[in-house]
């Protein structure tokens, strides 16, 4: 089976019924994304399928195989993303193991929603459980996310990095 | 000719973790290329030809972020360019001392040491400096990684090789930390960067050349013990390569089961679904909450086995103007944390190699080695990071599960735990009863306090036996000024494995206490932060038991302060928003000072909206003022959605919930406002992991009575 994740195609053997969260993790070797209930309950396994939020540990593969995958591996590997700035401006993750589920989520909520309210926030992230509390700084990296978006959207000159999730520019690595 | 310098160490991390990165296609951070020889300049710095200074953080990351809070102590006192400090992960080794993490002690444990490994790293620069340019080391100037000397300049990069050959110096000069630039300010996450990536490895990230996968069928019934197993199926299913029987070692290892062992995770599920597994069931099987419960309530209407006594509570009681009686219960917890027990382990005939997201190397590498015969010399341990930890990632059952069936598979295996399993088979919270009788005098002032306590504790599980700090913490060395104060404890039996949970003792004790004192507060008369403050006499200061923590004794002042600190923000004494009411309660633990504020609604059907907690937090000198912010909203979050939302209940010697349905956690749509207000301090750092839960659930069952008028004495809360 032929999966596109992250811009490009990957050949699968796994059979049709495995969950696409295992697909990643095992057989491509993609362990951004996370296993927490395995029910769909937890949202650290969300990953975009089609633009849409999905909870990869209850979703088999064959029902994605024609979709396009984006993992946070896919995000922006250069840190250009909005969503990746505000989480660093904001210092959201504690433990960080929810963190790519989060941001997935939020990723897709933007896609559809500039300028998210309070309610849509609740709304689209109400399934991303946090152990750790670090909800009220997601919802204030989303605000800010959001405020940067705009204005880019009002002068694209200034936009350093584009916010619709698509295949990865560079695998620039990050100094440290 | 250009060597290739690789440290053993470095060594070792390159095959075991680079091939496996090579293996993913992903370009680890960082790795020493072949210009970039490091530098060890004592047991926690090297310093890079590349200019980076390199860190090694010997306490486990689950969240408080020690990996860089930590460095930023070493930073500070080596006077290093802070851009240019990367973290790595300390392996099991004697020479950095104390390795396991919890009691929110690592920065306080840390503190000395690390600012004396950087300042001893610094003395080595200096000294190096010294002798290239022919002058006196105590002029030199270091300042951002630069080390110069009048006209003389030079890098650390460029000095480390000179410095490394120098004699370690014993005794250095650590700062003045009114000079400190780096400790005291907010620092950005290190790990933030490979984490947004997805490039982060936690424990269930680990890949091995050949490893293999393995998931294990629990017994569902504490103590059970293995009748028989069917594997005949099981071992049909595609991927599945072995099966292993795993039979209990103890407290360590407390679970009987089946492991299915396969080559990939899902595999391995299908294989255990199709187990055939038959249980001896002990005495557990018995027991029920309601039966526990019955135990519990019971105990508490006799005398138990005094652990505090002063004054004299009989007489005191029988003199009073008036006395208040309440019974206070909380139940057993899970922890829940967001990534489920795994571990790695690779065992050869040289010894046992484990990667493991683990609080206690030390206690995971002793007891896993010993499960499969080698002595601590054998035992590597790879500590990577905690997707959450709050106490349950301190047990080594899961290491000892991977060692087993590593031994039985001749190759690596991964252990994973299922959400299933993992709320199952927990070291719970104890649950505890309390009952309480206190006396006002004449002037409403609290004059007497009967405490008896029941539960089935931690140190009856996996300690010694005896009443003592874990069970009765916060109770036994309470600050406040009550001349006749006792205290009893019963020891209940349960086959419930209990263990340590975000700040152990306190989480249940401070919810009872804080709730009764206000309790009292209100049958006086007397404002419940006035009713503290009375308490916390000007100047007193409680000597602690133990010599070690004489930096540490409970001074009241501290505490005051705090309380004052957060009335003020809070707005305390002002009306509260409409349909808002507030509630108080302080609370000191891990030798921290914490008072909050929260400010609660209740709508028509009984459900309490948290709006706002406001909390003061005195942790000594704040190394990351935000990442003390963090571990408050942290900890309040972890409070509030166990006072709201959470119980573990028994049936049958089972747990009966078994996942995010049953066992709710609080949700974005649920979280309050947090504000903190880290108070100024020079006094040494103190801990900040724990010591924001205790006042939540006490603060908020306190606000529920002011906006309803009913007290509760149970958690989690039912309204209705």
């Amino acid at each position: 089976m032929k999966l596109t994740i992250n811009g490009k195609a990957h050949d699968v053997a796994a059979s049709a019924d495995t969950p696409l969260l295992w697909v990643l993790r095992d057989e491509l070797g993609m362990t951004g994304t996370k296993f927490g209930c395995g029910r769909g309950l937890c949202g650290s396994c969300t990953v975009l399928a089609d633009g849409e939020p999905i909870r990869s540990c209850s979703t088999e593969l064959g029902d994605v195989k024609s979709k396009t995958i984006v993992t946070i591996e896919g995000l922006s590997p250069s840190l250009s993303h909005p969503l990746q700035k505000a989480w660093i401006a904001e210092n959201v993750p504690q433990c960080g193991y929810c963190q790519a589920g989060q941001i997935m989520s939020a990723a897709g909520l933007l896609m559809k929603k500039k300028k998210p309210s309070d309610a849509d926030i609740d709304e689209a992230m109400n399934g991303n459980l946090c152990r750790c509390g670090t909800y009220q700084r997601i919802r204030r990296a989303i605000h800010r996310a959001s405020g940067v978006i705009l204005s880019e959207a009002k002068d694209p000159a200034a936009a350093s990095g584009s916010f619709a999730v698509s295949a990865p520019q560079d695998d620039t690595e990050v100094a440290r | 000719m250009s060597v290739v310098k690789v440290n053993r160490r470095d060594f070792v991390r390159l095959t075991s973790v680079a091939t496996a990165g090579l293996a993913l296609g992903v370009k680890l951070d960082a790795q020493p290329t072949s210009n970039n020889e490091q530098h060890p300049l004592g047991a926690f710095v090297d310093v890079g030809a590349d200019g980076f200074v390199t860190v090694y953080v010997s306490k486990s990351d689950m969240g408080q972020g020690v990996r860089t809070s930590l460095p930023m102590i070493v930073a500070e006192e080596l006077d290093a360019d802070w851009k240019k400090v990367r973290v790595r992960q300390a392996d099991l080794d004697k020479k950095y001392g104390r390795q396991g993490t919890g009691g929110s002690g690592s920065i306080r444990s840390m503190w000395t040491p690390l600012r004396q490994a950087g300042a001893t790293a610094r003395a080595m620069l200096a000294g190096a400096a010294a002798a290239k340019w022919g002058v006196d080391a105590k002029e030199i100037s270091v300042a951002n990684g630069v080390v110069s000397h009048g006209a003389h300049k030079a890098t650390f990069a460029e000095l480390a090789p000179a410095a490394a050959k120098l004699e370690v110096p014993k005794d250095v000069a650590l700062k003045d930390p009114a000079k400190f630039t780096i400790i005291g300010k907010k620092a950005n996450r290190l790990d933030n960067p490979d984490l947004l990536r997805g490039k982060s490895q936690y424990g269930i990230d680990v890949r091995l050349p050949g490893m293999l996968y393995a998931v294990v069928l629990h017994a569902p019934v504490f103590g059970s013990k293995i009748a028989s197993i069917d594997d005949s199926k099981a071992k049909q299913v595609k991927g599945v390569k072995h099966v292993v029987r795993l039979d209990p070692i103890g407290t360590d290892m407390p679970w009987a089961g089946v492991g299915v062992v396969a080559d990939s995770t899902w595999a391995a599920m299908k294989g255990r679904d199709a187990l055939v597994v038959t249980w001896d069931e002990g005495a557990a099987k018995d027991e029920n909450t309601e039966s526990f419960r019955k135990e519990m309530h019971d105990l508490v209407t006799r005398e138990g086995k005094r652990v505090r006594n002063d004054g004299d509570v009989d007489a005191a009681l029988g003199a009073t103007a008036k006395t208040l009686e309440a019974t206070y219960e909380v139940p057993f917890l899970a922890h829940a944390t967001m990534e489920p027990m795994n571990a790695t382990a690779s065992v050869t005939k040289d010894g046992l190699e484990m990667w493991l997201p683990t609080q206690f190397p030390d206690w995971a590498g002793g007891s896993a080695g010993k499960a499969v015969g080698f002595k601590p010399e054998q035992v590597k341990v790879h500590v990577t990071l905690l997707g959450g930890g709050f106490g349950r990632r301190a047990f080594p059952d899961s290491a000892i599960q991977a060692a087993l069936m590593s031994k039985a598979a001749g190759a690596p295996v991964h252990v994973q735990w299922t959400r299933e399993d993992d709320m199952t088979h927990d070291y719970y919270r104890p649950a505890s009863v309390h009952r309480i009788a206190a006396g006002l005098d004449a002037d409403g002032k609290l004059h007497a306090w009967h405490h008896r306590m029941a539960s089935a504790g931690i140190n009856s599980y996996v300690g010694n036996g005896e009443p003592h700090e874990s069970e009765t913490g916060g109770i036994d060395d309470l600050g406040y000024s009550i001349p006749n104060l006792r205290l009893e404890y019963a020891a209940a039996k349960s086959s419930v494995p209990r263990g340590w949970w975000r700040s152990v003792e306190n989480s249940g004790n401070a919810f009872v206490v804080e709730s009764f004192i206000d309790e009292l507060a209100r049958a006086a008369g007397k404002d419940p932060i006035e009713f503290h403050l009375a308490m916390l006499p000007a100047g007193k200061v409680v000597e602690p038991g133990n010599a070690r923590m004489k930096d540490y004794a409970f001074k009241a002042d501290r505490m005051r302060r705090a309380i004052e600190t957060v009335r003020d923000k809070s707005g305390w004494g002002k009306p509260a928003p409409a349909g808002r009411a507030r509630g108080f309660a302080a609370w000191w633990s891990f030798v921290t000072y914490v008072a909050q504020v929260a400010e609660v609604s209740v709508g028509k059907d009984g459900t309490p909206r948290v709006h706002r907690i406001v909390t003061a937090i005195d942790c000594g000198i704040p190394v990351n003022p935000d990442g003390v912010a963090q571990q408050i909203e942290g900890s309040i979050v972890y409070g509030l959605s166990a006072a709201m939302k959470e119980a573990i209940t028994i049936k049958g010697g089972a747990v009966e919930q078994s996942n995010f349905h049953d066992f709710e956690l609080l949700r974005i749509d649920e979280m309050p406002v947090v504000e903190v207000h880290v108070i100024p301090s020079t006094d040494p750092p103190s801990g900040t992991g724990e010591p924001g839960l205790p006042p939540t659930a006490p603060a908020v069952a306190n606000a529920i009575f002011a906006a309803t008028g009913k007290r509760l004495r149970t958690l989690p809360f039912k309204l209705s």
